[in-house]
């Protein structure tokens, strides 16, 4: 299988990859798919003060495709407020990537990790007592 | 060091250079039809194809008149079950097969149960072996035909192919073995094992690909319907004007293999144990296959927590295969692996070595640090890895599958 150049590069050079501590306050943690279907992506973002996205790490079980998309989604996301992370469209992703056909599925899933990262942080910063209020806007 | 290396022998093997040197003259000089009885053309070509047909037959210890030519073990395997199911039809149509065979043994099967025929696919034990207790029970008065592969293509393991036969043979059923990875690779004694049909390749062998052999026993007779018809060649069984220079590469490489295979065996043994070694040394790493009854030049081994792709990608620099040949195009996982039971992931994320006759120590060395490092670099990326560690038990995760 002959991998574009772009894939190849974020599979040799991944950025961001880590984990911050999901129990942190800010930090919204996203794990989607399942190893039975070949592809686990954990996509993590901490939200400052004032709504943005400061910092995203990822960790992703899965094919050089997914590995690149959910490497490209830590680029993308960081300096973007939540909503407009919640805009990011996996057509988007694909496009960027040249993916084929057989692997948008891997841009989906990433799609899927960002808004799986924001909902797990507004549960939680709905759910803190002092909260200041992050959640100005339901997405 | 030629990149990628290849340790992809399963697959196929580069020709000899000495099986090369020897078909040459049969295309340009020595071009005659075998079948030309009038002239020398004719004569001298088919001198050389029976020379190359004692050469096939010395490898396993048959008459050369027991030897047909075929296309490939794909041929073979066809010619054997088709012709054997439908020459025997009367006395039976239940046919039994192991589910890790080859492609050609079972799309084979699986067409003629659309001609009515029924074939029962039994389960191999979790080290890749027939169940001889499992395939006794599975016999039936109308069971015409077992076929059951020498030595298997993913796994490497070699089934007890005597004890297999002595049973069939009580039983009056007709015996196949698919034998295209274990010529030159174990010794194969046809006077002593009881099977009526083998089918074997040239190109596993270093021999040149679109050649191959169906042995078809003599004493007692097996008979078959042919498929390829026009002209009566190989006494009927398989038309068609005979490939010299094809033959003669074939009959060259058996010669070697029988000649070398002794020595090859053990030198090629010391490196995939040395393989084995670099690889046990990996946290989580799984040998697919029974590591005893198994051929030196096989390694299949799965490494948990890395997804298969990726992993072959990070191993560019090697040609080998996960899965099989003819399965690594396709995204699914390894029937053979799944059929040991393996899980999906497991079955996804295996590799086959398999080594031959060019592979040296460099290589090896080559491959396990390779391999060393490839793993590394994606389980420090993968998050199954990091919960792994973090003693979190992944099957009892609630995973959260994207809606695709």
């Amino acid at each position: 299988m002959a991998y574009n150049d772009k894939v190849i590069d974020h599979y040799e050079n991944p950025r961001n990859v880590g984990s911050f501590d999901k129990e942190e306050d800010g930090v919204g943690t996203g794990i989607v798919g399942a190893p039975a279907c070949g592809d686990v992506m954990k996509l993590q973002i901490k939200i400052n003060d004032e709504g943005i996205i400061e910092d995203a790490k990822f960790k992703t079980y899965g094919c050089g495709s997914a590995i690149a998309s959910s490497s490209l989604v830590t680029e993308w996301v960081k300096g973007k407020t939540v909503e407009q992370a919640l805009a990011i469209k996996n057509a988007e992703i694909a496009e960027a990537l040249a993916l084929p056909p057989v692997k948008i599925h891997c841009s989906v899933l990433a799609e899927d990790a960002i808004k799986a990262a924001v909902s797990d942080y507004q549960a939680k910063a709905g759910v803190t007592a002092e909260g200041y209020e992050v959640c100005k806007s339901a997405a | 060091m030629k990149l990628p290396v290849y340790l992809d022998y399963s697959a196929t093997t580069p020709v000899d250079s000495r099986v090369a040197e020897k078909m040459i003259p049969f295309l340009t000089e020595n071009f005659g039809n075998p079948a030309s009885r009038s002239h020398s053309f004719g004569w001298v070509a088919e001198k050389a194809v029976e020379q190359a047909r004692e050469e096939v037959a010395k490898l396993v210890n048959a008459d050369p008149k027991e030897i047909v030519w075929t296309s490939g073990a794909t041929e073979s395997d066809n010619l054997a079950i088709k012709g054997a199911a439908h020459f025997y039809e009367t006395k039976g149509r239940h046919l039994i097969t192991l589910k890790t065979e080859h492609k050609a043994v079972l799309d084979t099967m699986r067409e003629l149960e659309s001609q009515g025929f029924e074939v029962t696919y039994l389960d191999p034990k979790p080290n890749g072996l027939l169940d001889l207790e499992a395939f006794k029970a599975a016999l039936r008065p109308d069971t015409s035909l077992v076929s059951i592969m020498h030595v298997n293509n993913e796994i490497g393991v070699v089934q007890d192919i005597a004890a297999i036969g002595h049973i069939c043979r009580e039983k009056g059923v007709i015996f196949h073995v698919d034998a295209a990875q274990s010529t030159g690779k174990v010794e194969i004694d046809l006077e002593k094992m009881p099977v009526d049909l083998m089918s074997f390749s040239a190109h596993k062998t270093y021999g040149p690909k679109g050649i191959g052999a169906l042995y078809v026993r003599r004493k007692p007779r097996i008979r078959l319907k042919a498929m390829m018809h026009g002209g009566g060649h190989e006494r009927g069984l398989r038309s068609g004007t005979l490939a010299t220079h094809q033959i003669v590469g074939m009959g060259e490489a058996f010669r070697i293999a029988r000649e070398e295979m002794a020595e090859e065996s053990k030198r090629i043994r010391v490196l995939r144990d040395k393989l084995l070694a670099g690889i046990e040394n990996i946290e989580e790493v799984f040998v697919n296959g029974d590591l005893e009854q198994r051929v030196p030049h096989n390694l299949n081994a799965s490494f948990n927590y890395v997804e298969g792709e990726s992993l072959m990608m990070a191993i560019k620099d090697l040609a080998v295969s996960s899965g099989s040949a003819c399965t690594s195009s396709s995204l699914e996982p390894s029937y053979v692996l799944r059929a040991l039971g393996r899980s999906d992931e497991l079955a996804h994320s295996s590799i086959r070595f398999s080594i031959g006759r060019y592979t040296t120590e460099a290589d090896i060395d080559f491959a396990i640090s390779l391999l060393k490092n490839a793993v590394q670099r994606l389980r420090d990326i993968s998050p199954l890895w990091e919960m792994y560690k973090d003693g979190i038990d992944l099957d009892t995760v609630q995973w959260a599958a994207a809606a695709h």
